[in-house]
């Protein structure tokens, strides 16, 4: 294949806004989904003559998300004005850092099949965010645009990484670490489709072996992990056939159209935009002393890795199930929780990752939107435990607890679920199932194996699944 | 002798006997107005009516202060809660901020009485008030002539009794310039010293609030009211503000006074230089060690602050763009075509320019050579005046190369306007405090006499200045107007 030729280099900017109390450089709230424009101060609205004052919460969390990506933190920084008009800014300029960023020089690692790789952090900056414009179709055709600014000065971290990435699954992987990192440390909601992470991709590519890299194209407006892994996806093989035609690749800004799946050009490199950065002459420059960065780092909570080779050690789970399970902190949460109170960590884990995995995926909910609490598992995983349901009727109860929120007990009760382990009870329902079933009975005494599994599934049947398993198994191999 | 004609601190001091009450002051100003601001055209917006209330408030109260019940203006640049802020464009013409600048809260509390909004030069760029979106200012002295500028109007009402005191801005001379021409008080204090917010920003690294008065001691009594820390303003010091009254003393011997040779040279009037060795040698009377210095790089200064000031002005400015507030042009076809119409006809000629000044100096390949040098040429001339500061209390020159010039001299040639601020410019770039005093006069016009001091010793200025004023009559002449 000619994709096996090439080699991809990618590397990601994230851009995630903090959920600190206030704004970056006002006293308004930061909150999603207010009605538009009240959440607004003639600061954040950049009326004539008011200045920005630095929000200490927002550095604060910079600070904990650098040192999570272990970082070098700057013992100097400052701000910077990025000028560009558009509407939805109401300065005009956004305030940002340019090149003295708070932290650079860091890392994550992620988990691929091929084992564990590190990517590079290139810097951590500090920013704030513009409003919202509501129109239809495109700015400058629509007859009139609808402003919001209640977004407007939300604290944002941007977060770039080296071009360390070879393949569209280790930039998804990069996203989700990060993302989960910083879950953990409890500073963003990270929540992509509200926007609240947001994903620009710098991609190249370049003949295997060659160590310069190729002209690259950034690609925006990736909403979603899937869409993220897809745009990268196609642009590398975009970028693969062009090469292969003998073309060029043109430096530019291409946008994702999610609809066509496709990635389309936006602008080129002669169309970009001079930002004229130079230092926001109404902030002083930030001296971030050390005993600050200590006091952050020892308040630092557990951490991704740190949960993983914790449930590797101290509950013997696969380092490919704890991972799993330290994805989402809500998740390490809630596993922890029922670990607490039930001794099979094992059979908690594959809870986690089956079934309730798949029913939140199935209504795309999250953990903590969803009515089952570790509680419920954990009385559930005794009732199957004694005996009272079995295995399959454990599914069946999971599922209800998920969509009803009502207690397992309660459920196994109402529906009368409670395991037949009367041996005489199933005993005659067995002896109907071969009493029905001659040809299939003379089939296994001929030896077809695959018969006695059909006829454990009409017991099974005739039982409403009730049946304890163990003793059809028994009492069928009994009576035949 | 009319109440409009007092001092600050006389005002204030029969306020506090009762012998006047604050609607007569007021009423002394009103009418004092009502004659001769046809002719002057110091305000954009008068307030009388709301001062009207304020006094009448102040007076049913019996409240005593330094400020209290005392008519003042406000440059039209400072924000006013319910009063229209204009910065004299027609970009703002009809702005009304929901909030007082920090300055007018603190005016506020002190009792002060605002009569009104001040003309100046659009956005303060320009050093005549010819520059005013709305329409020139005059000075009291000669109707001819100009006030200066930016805080034209400040000075002017200041110098023809229609306020007792103003509160402008200083960003390259824009307080002490006008001061000069208009033979008033004008101090721009240490950068840092008061709070910037609710200044609509011009060049934040430079922009800074002070008084204009007609005598030294009503500068300190203003410049009492108005320093101080704000949480607002980030670049506002945090320090306590000692008394300047404390400072008024005559007894200046050994007071060390250096004047730089370079604000002695070609491109400063003959007479102006010839009235300012007279200032020198009356302060050897008084007792002070006066010696002839150099500020080497002082004629780096002007190009570095026309790249720093624009480079900042253009992104202070690009926020009236027609979306929240202000002028709006409304006859665009799409929203880029709404933001350049929208601010090529909402700013006037020489904003424009040092928009596109400021832009060009910032622009990607630019920038190095351009506002990085500048922002090196910044610190040379801070470490000139560093070291003349480690032999030398206070530094004296002209504040303006000539008197008041004509209306139109010099409005067409931007250059030769540009010239009239080089005096001023140096003490912005470094940030130090500097005060602009009546030091003499050429053809019946005064001559302003700049002080500059290091960093916090506005109280150094205040009493080199003072002693000066005491021992001359110059701060008692008024200009003779037709009424």
């Amino acid at each position: 294949m000619t994709a096996d030729r090439y080699e991809a280099v990618i590397g990601l900017e994230v851009h995630v806004e903090l959920k600190t109390r206030t704004k970056a450089f006002c006293g308004c709230a930061t909150s999603f989904g207010a009605e538009p424009n009240t959440h607004v101060c003639p600061v954040c609205l950049g009326m004539p003559g008011v200045l920005p004052v630095l929000n200490q919460e927002m550095v604060e969390y910079a600070l904990k998300t650098a040192l999570a990506l272990n970082c070098q933190i700057a013992g100097y920084c400052k701000f910077d004005r990025k000028n560009y008009y558009y509407p939805d800014l109401p300065k005009n300029y956004q305030i940002s850092q340019y090149d003295l960023p708070i932290a650079e020089r860091g890392s994550l690692e992620i988990e691929t099949e091929k084992g564990s790789r590190t990517i590079g952090i290139t810097r951590v900056h500090m920013e704030e965010d513009a409003g919202k414009l509501v129109h239809q179709g495109n700015i400058m055709t629509t007859p009139y645009s609808l402003v919001d600014l209640n977004r407007a000065g939300t604290p944002l971290l941007e977060i770039v990484s080296e071009p360390d990435m070879r393949s569209p699954q280790e930039a998804r992987m990069y996203v989700e670490k990060l993302r989960s990192i910083l879950l953990f440390l409890g500073v963003s909601d990270c929540k992509m489709q509200e926007g609240s992470l947001r994903c620009d991709a710098n991609i190249s590519v370049r003949p295997r072996g060659q160590r310069a890299l190729g002209t690259k194209a950034e690609i925006k407006n990736m909403n979603s992990f899937r869409s993220l892994e897809r745009a990268v996806d196609y642009e590398i093989k975009r970028q693969i056939e062009i090469l292969e035609k003998g073309g060029h690749i043109i430096q530019e800004t291409r946008t994702w159209d999610e609809d066509q799946q496709v990635t389309m050009s936006m602008r080129s490199k002669e169309e970009a935009h001079d930002y004229r950065y130079f230092p926001e002459p109404d902030l002083t420059p930030l001296n971030i002393e050390q005993p600050w960065v200590e006091r952050v780092r020892r308040s630092l909570p557990e951490l991704p890795d740190q949960a993983r080779e914790r449930l590797v050690n101290e509950y013997h789970l696969s380092h490919y199930d704890a991972s799993l399970l330290t994805t989402s902190k809500d998740v390490l949460d809630f596993f922890d929780e029922c670990v607490n109170q039930y001794h099979e960590p094992k059979v908690v884990a594959n809870w986690v990752m089956g079934e309730l995995t798949r029913l939140l995926n199935q209504n795309n909910l999250e953990i903590k939107d969803s009515k089952i609490t570790p509680r419920f598992l954990v009385d559930m995983l005794r009732l199957l435990e004694q005996g009272t349901i079995n295995g399959k009727i454990a599914k069946v109860v999971f599922e209800e607890m998920f969509t009803t929120g009502e207690s397992p007990d309660k459920i196994v009760k109402d529906r009368g679920l409670i395991q037949i382990s009367d041996e005489s009870a199933i005993q005659a329902i067995v002896r109907d199932v071969v009493a029905l079933n001659p040809k299939v009975v003379e089939d296994y005494r001929n030896g077809k194996d695959k018969a006695f599994g059909f006829l454990v599934g009409q017991v099974m049947k005739a039982s409403k699944g009730k049946a304890n398993p163990e003793m059809v198994n028994r009492l069928l191999q009994e009576e035949l | 002798m009319k109440l409009y004609q007092q001092t600050v601190q006389k005002i204030g001091e029969m306020l506090a006997r009762r012998e006047v009450t604050a609607q007569e002051v007021l009423a002394s100003i009103a009418e004092r107005i009502g004659q001769v601001e046809n002719k002057i055209q110091a305000f954009t917006t008068l307030t009388l009516k709301e001062a009207e209330g304020i006094a009448a408030d102040l007076d049913s109260r019996g409240e005593v202060g330094d400020l209290t019940g005392i008519p003042c203006g406000i440059k039209d640049n400072m924000c006013t809660r319910g009063i229209r802020t204009t910065c004299a464009s027609e970009m703002l013409e009809n702005f009304v901020p929901p909030y007082d600048a920090t300055v007018v809260n603190k005016l506020k509390s002190a009792g002060a009485v605002m009569v009104g909004k001040l003309n100046m030069d659009e956005f303060a760029m320009g050093s005549s008030t010819e520059n005013s979106g709305f329409f020139p200012t005059h000075n009291p002295w000669d109707l001819t002539r100009v006030p200066g500028g930016s805080s034209g109007g400040a000075a002017a009402a200041v110098a023809a009794g229609e306020v007792f005191y103003a509160l402008a801005s200083d960003t390259g001379g824009s307080i002490r310039q006008p001061a000069s021409f208009c033979g008033v008080v004008g101090m721009k204090p240490t950068y840092g010293m008061v709070s910037r917010f609710g200044l609509v920003a011009f060049a934040s690294s430079l922009d800074q609030i002070g008084p204009v008065t007609r005598t030294v001691t009503d500068c300190a009594l203003v410049m009492n009211a108005i320093c101080g820390h704000d949480r607002q303003d980030s670049t506002s010091l945090q320090l306590e503000v000692p008394d300047f009254r404390s400072y008024l003393q005559t007894d200046i011997k050994g007071l060390k006074i250096g004047f730089p040779r370079e604000y002695f040279q070609k491109g400063v009037d003959q007479e102006v230089k010839d009235t300012i060795k007279k200032v020198l040698l009356k302060y050897e009377e008084l007792g002070a060690i006066v010696e002839e210095t150099s500020l080497p790089h002082s004629e780096y200064a002007l190009p570095a602050y026309y790249i720093i000031a624009p480079a900042e002005a253009s992104s202070n400015l690009a926020r009236f763009d027609g979306v929240r507030y202000g002028y709006r042009d409304t006859h665009a076809e799409d929203i880029i075509g709404m933001f350049s119409s929208t601010r090529a006809r909402g700013f006037g000629p020489e904003v424009t320019r040092r928009i596109m000044l400021g832009t060009y100096a910032l622009s990607s390949g630019y920038y190095d050579a351009y506002y990085l040098k500048a922002l090196k040429v910044r610190r040379l001339i801070k470490e000139d005046f560093d070291q003349a500061f480690d032999k030398y209390d206070v530094l004296i020159s002209p504040t303006a190369t000539s008197v008041a010039f004509k209306i139109g001299e010099k409005s067409e040639d931007p250059l030769s306007m540009y010239m009239s601020d080089i005096l001023t410019i140096p003490v912005n770039l470094a940030g130090i405090p500097s005060i602009s005093i009546p030091g003499g006069f050429v053809d019946n016009l005064p001559v302003g006499l700049q002080l500059m001091g290091r960093p916090l010793s506005e109280g150094t200025l205040l009493k080199a200045a003072y002693a000066f004023e005491q021992a001359t009559d110059y701060h008692l002449r008024t200009p003779v107007m037709e009424v």
